[in-house]
């Protein structure tokens, strides 16, 4: 067994059937194959110990994903736990090998990309992760239409949808969650239109349903992937882990918007 | 070949859980089709993640794709989302490996596992495009049968079915496979239904309804005519002598979603004589059938290593009883490559015959619950269905578990048993505050559920003749019960919808007028119908007014022993004149021994069947007092079946 880094952060992407399990499933899926694959990952104390990963931003069932994000803690033992922030060309090194060997238990549409040592300071995913890029196909309308019902919601203050919360109807406000929105022609599948958006984690996460629902309940989505999933330090946006295996890897973006 | 995969993609954001439809599972197999090859659809008449578990159509997916003459595939029962999507666009019934339209399968073989689940195969049927009642089914039409335990009365499914096989499945499929080659290579005008179940009528084990006309006398079946002379009277059920040379499922499936018994399943035997006698499984799978200790360990560790499961479940019907288990569970518990990380559940029918200590080695982690399974409330009703467990026996077993350190404990039973008394239902609640009381001298909050099910009298069992509890009945029993147990603080009973053993007992035990009920049912929109939220008795009873049928003839009456019942020329290898004492035995409250460990007394499902037990150890397992020739009376406290729940 290689030298296994403390923390290893994965970057993989999501194609094909697989898209249609969940992010719950995934997580089972991801957990078994840290088990075949033997590496020595770490687990949680108590009654029922679990294996110390975290995911980002949960990825809808049914959509696509060219970034997904896995932070993996590694257990004392087994060659885990040397200091790969002091050797760091070992470190990336080793994580790679921790990405070929949990590749190779992944099923058929996960394909691992990168892979890169965190130092512990960098805080959850799930709490870094402030936006997400999107590309969506959608049926059910014309390009013009499209693009006027776009251009009428980026010009609106507030683009309302309904949600039931415990049991009661509240109108959620979508808007300010919504940073960039594109209509770019059709798609790749017959008969839809392309959508590429930009949508903030903060006030709450936008799903790509209740985008397009915001846009037109009469909009069926076909198909969606997730591009990008970004933080934000000082306004401008890093990648989690760029597929060269930097963490928090900046990110050229042009302003974009209205 | 066709695939509707294209069709399929864009509805599959609309509906739940998607992945019950995309196949891609570790171990999932795309069979070449073609010339030559017979190609079989396997169909499990429920949703994905109740059907992709099962071990029967897991064992023949493989047996039939390592055949160089034979291709299978799955299939699941949509849920009603996408059945009502797939009808509005017209995309047929299909496989999940290659979405390969239903039609185009030359063999849809169904598992019949659950009798609720009837209309569902007639749904199947439908939604593939193919037509339901066999005599409609032409030359082109796929071959449908069905196997598993609900096969031992096929009747009310006998128009709907070209074949029904009895028995292990293992050796039988070849001869299937074989038969519907023939057919297939008979040029059109002669390639007839009648021929191919004719074809089929040959193969032993296999019940081809067609050739049988069952005659009727109002409620009763008074006769059995069959068409001709070379129709077999009775058919006998399959059986492999020796579990050790058929090592499947070799790559069980890892679904990709959460499935019930989401873990790796390795079954250690096949049978049970511990002769309980409400059970319809122990009574049908005879004898007891071992596989060799080595070779479990072997799939074991393969199984854990290859799926990256971390919960192995030993499964028979009464695990305890295994021969190896002691060496078996410490080859898994303690084996370093699983880090003790690797649990074991033993899901068992029965409450005798292992130690709490073992029980305490395998939930090294978790000892959140256990459950035992009584199934009767007293001692008398016990002896009745030949659960020979004292009291004290259950007691011993309770203590031990609460003083390990378990918390809730869940008991299985019963109501409706014969020759049943009010006193015996109450003995349920007064258990339950026997065990809370032993639970409370060692925890201060500790939980004991009593689960209680409907009994219905199941087709080639001792109680075959026993008029079942009409579903008030059972309903009162329930309500009588629940005060009762109302008066223990910790005490909680669970039941089961008596409505549904009404219609379980109409699919289980009717005869081949019961089809006009599922097909009607059916028509009436009763699919999944062991949905509680699903299920409908009033279309029960409609059709069954329209059929022209009683439910009480049905249900609630008595046969005498001389009637003739609808599924006596299908065999288990069991002698009528064995049910028939059994039957007397219990009504006189007298206990069986277990044949694997005493004398024989000649059931018929070894003697019938050419068959012996295989079991590596002739001795009793140690600590079980239940029907071992230990005697019953045993000072010591022993103990007792555990189930872990998980």
């Amino acid at each position: 067994m290689n030298r296994v880094p403390e923390r290893v952060r994965i970057r993989y992407a999501k194609h094909g059937r697989i898209r249609y399990t969940s992010q719950r499933d995934m997580a089972r899926v991801i957990e078994r194959g840290l088990r075949r694959s033997r590496l020595p990952i770490a687990h949680s104390q108590g009654f029922s110990p679990r294996p110390l990963l975290a995911f980002s931003l949960a990825l809808p069932t049914g959509c696509e994903s060219l970034a997904e994000y896995i932070d993996l803690r590694f257990a004392d033992g087994g060659g885990a736990g040397f200091d790969a922030t002091a050797d760091p060309e070992a470190g990336i090194e080793a994580a790679q090998w921790v990405a070929g060997v949990l590749q190779d238990t992944m099923p058929e549409g996960i394909e691992v990309a990168s892979a890169g040592v965190l130092t512990g300071a960098e805080g959850s995913l799930q709490e870094q992760v402030t936006s997400c890029d999107w590309i969506l196909e959608v049926a059910g309308m014309g390009a013009e239409q499209l693009s006027e019902r776009i251009e009428s919601l980026l010009v609106a203050d507030q683009v309302l949808v309904e949600r039931v919360r415990k049991g009661r109807k509240t109108a959620d406000n979508l808007r300010p969650s919504i940073v960039t929105l594109f209509h770019r022609g059709s798609g790749s599948t017959p008969g839809t239109q392309r959508i590429e958006a930009s949508l903030s984690t903060k006030p709450r996460g936008v799903r790509p349903v209740e985008l397009l629902e915001g846009i037109d309940p009469t909009l069926r989505l076909v198909r969606a992937t997730r591009t990008g999933q970004y933080e934000t330090v000082d306004g401008e946006r890093f990648e989690p882990l760029s597929l060269q295996g930097l963490v928090r890897a900046p990110v050229n973006v042009g302003v974009q918007g209205r | 070949m066709t695939s509707v995969f294209e069709q399929l993609e864009p509805l599959l954001f609309s509906v739940e859980k998607p992945a019950r439809y995309v196949g891609g599972e570790l171990g999932c197999q795309m069979p070449t089709h073609g010339e030559g090859i017979v190609s079989w659809l396997l169909a499990y008449p429920d949703t994905y993640e109740i059907g992709l578990p099962n071990q029967g159509l897991q064992i023949l997916y493989e047996i039939i794709n390592e055949r160089s003459d034979g291709a299978a595939e799955r299939t699941y029962a949509p849920w009603h989302d996408l059945e009502t999507l797939m009808r509005e666009h017209g995309i047929p019934l299909f496989s999940v490996e290659s979405h390969k339209p239903a039609h185009e399968f030359h063999i849809i073989a169904f598992n019949l596992s659950a009798e609720l689940t009837y209309t569902n195969v007639l749904n199947m049927v439908d939604l593939g495009g193919i037509p339901v009642r066999t005599q409609e089914r032409g030359a082109n039409d796929p071959v449908i049968i069905a196997g598993g335990h609900c096969t031992y009365n096929p009747e009310p499914l006998a128009d709907y079915l070209d074949a029904a096989v009895l028995g292990d499945g293992e050796e039988v499929v070849a001869d299937i496979t074989e038969a519907v080659a023939r057919w297939l290579a008979i040029d059109e005008p002669e390639r007839t239904r009648a021929e191919l179940h004719r074809l089929l009528s040959a193969i032993e084990g296999v019940y081809v309804p067609s050739l049988y006309r069952p005659v009727f006398d109002g409620a009763v079946q008074v006769g059995l005519e069959r068409i001709a002379d070379w129709v077999p009277e009775i058919v006998e059920k399959r059986s492999v002598q020796d579990l050790g040379e058929w090592p499947y499922p070799k790559q069980q499936l890892v679904p990709l979603m959460e499935v019930v018994h989401d873990r790796l399943n390795v079954e250690v035997f096949r049978g049970c004589t511990r002769g309980c006698r409400f059970c319809q499984a122990g009574m049908i799978t005879r004898p007891v059938r071992e596989r060799p200790t080595e070779q479990v360990i072997d799939m074991v560790q393969r199984g854990i290593e290859r799926t990256g499961y971390d919960e192995v479940a030993l499964t028979s019907l009464s695990t305890a009883d295994f021969s190896g288990i002691e060496p078996l569970v410490a080859a898994v518990v303690d084996n370093e490559r699983n880090a003790g990380r690797v649990s074991v559940s033993l899901p068992s029918l029965r409450v005798d015959a292992f130690t709490v200590g073992t029980a305490a080695k395998i939930q090294q982690v978790k000892r959140t619950g256990l459950t035992f399974a009584p199934e009767g409330g007293t001692w008398r009703m016990r002896r009745v269905i030949n659960k020979l467990i004292t009291d004290d026996d259950l007691y011993a077993a309770v203590d031990a578990a609460f003083s390990q350190g378990w918390r809730r404990v869940k008991l299985y039973f019963l109501i409706g048993l014969p020759s049943e008394r009010d006193e015996d239902v109450l003995g349920i609640a007064e258990l339950g505050r026997r065990c809370v009381e032993i639970g409370r001298r060692y925890h201060s909050n500790v939980t004991v559920t009593a689960s209680v099910g409907g009994f219905v009298p199941k087709p080639q069992t001792p109680f075959q003749w026993h008029a079942q509890d009409s579903g008030e009945e059972l309903q009162r029993k329930i309500s009588m019960l629940r005060s009762k147990a109302h008066e223990t603080k910790g005490l909680t009973i669970r039941w089961h919808e008596p409505k549904a053993s009404v219609a379980e007992a109409l699919m289980s035990r009717g005869d081949r007028r019961m089809g006009a009920v599922v097909e009607d049912v059916w028509r009436q929109g009763g699919i999944f119908q062991e949905w509680g939220e699903f299920f409908d008795l009033s279309r029960f009873e409609t059709a069954m007014e329209r059929a022209g049928l009683l439910i009480e003839d049905v249900t609630t009456r008595q046969r005498s022993v001389d009637e003739m019942l609808p599924w006596d020329h299908l065999s288990a290898g069991l002698h009528k004149d064995f049910l028939v004492g059994e039957y007397q035995d219990a009504l006189g409250e007298l206990g069986v021994e277990d044949c694997r460990w005493t004398p024989c007394y000649d059931c018929g499902a070894c003697t019938t069947l050419g068959l012996e037990h295989h079991v590596a150890s002739a001795i009793a397992p140690a600590g079980g007092s239940q029907g071992t020739g230990q005697g019953i009376d045993l000072s010591v406290p022993v103990s007792v079946g555990l189930r872990p729940t998980s």
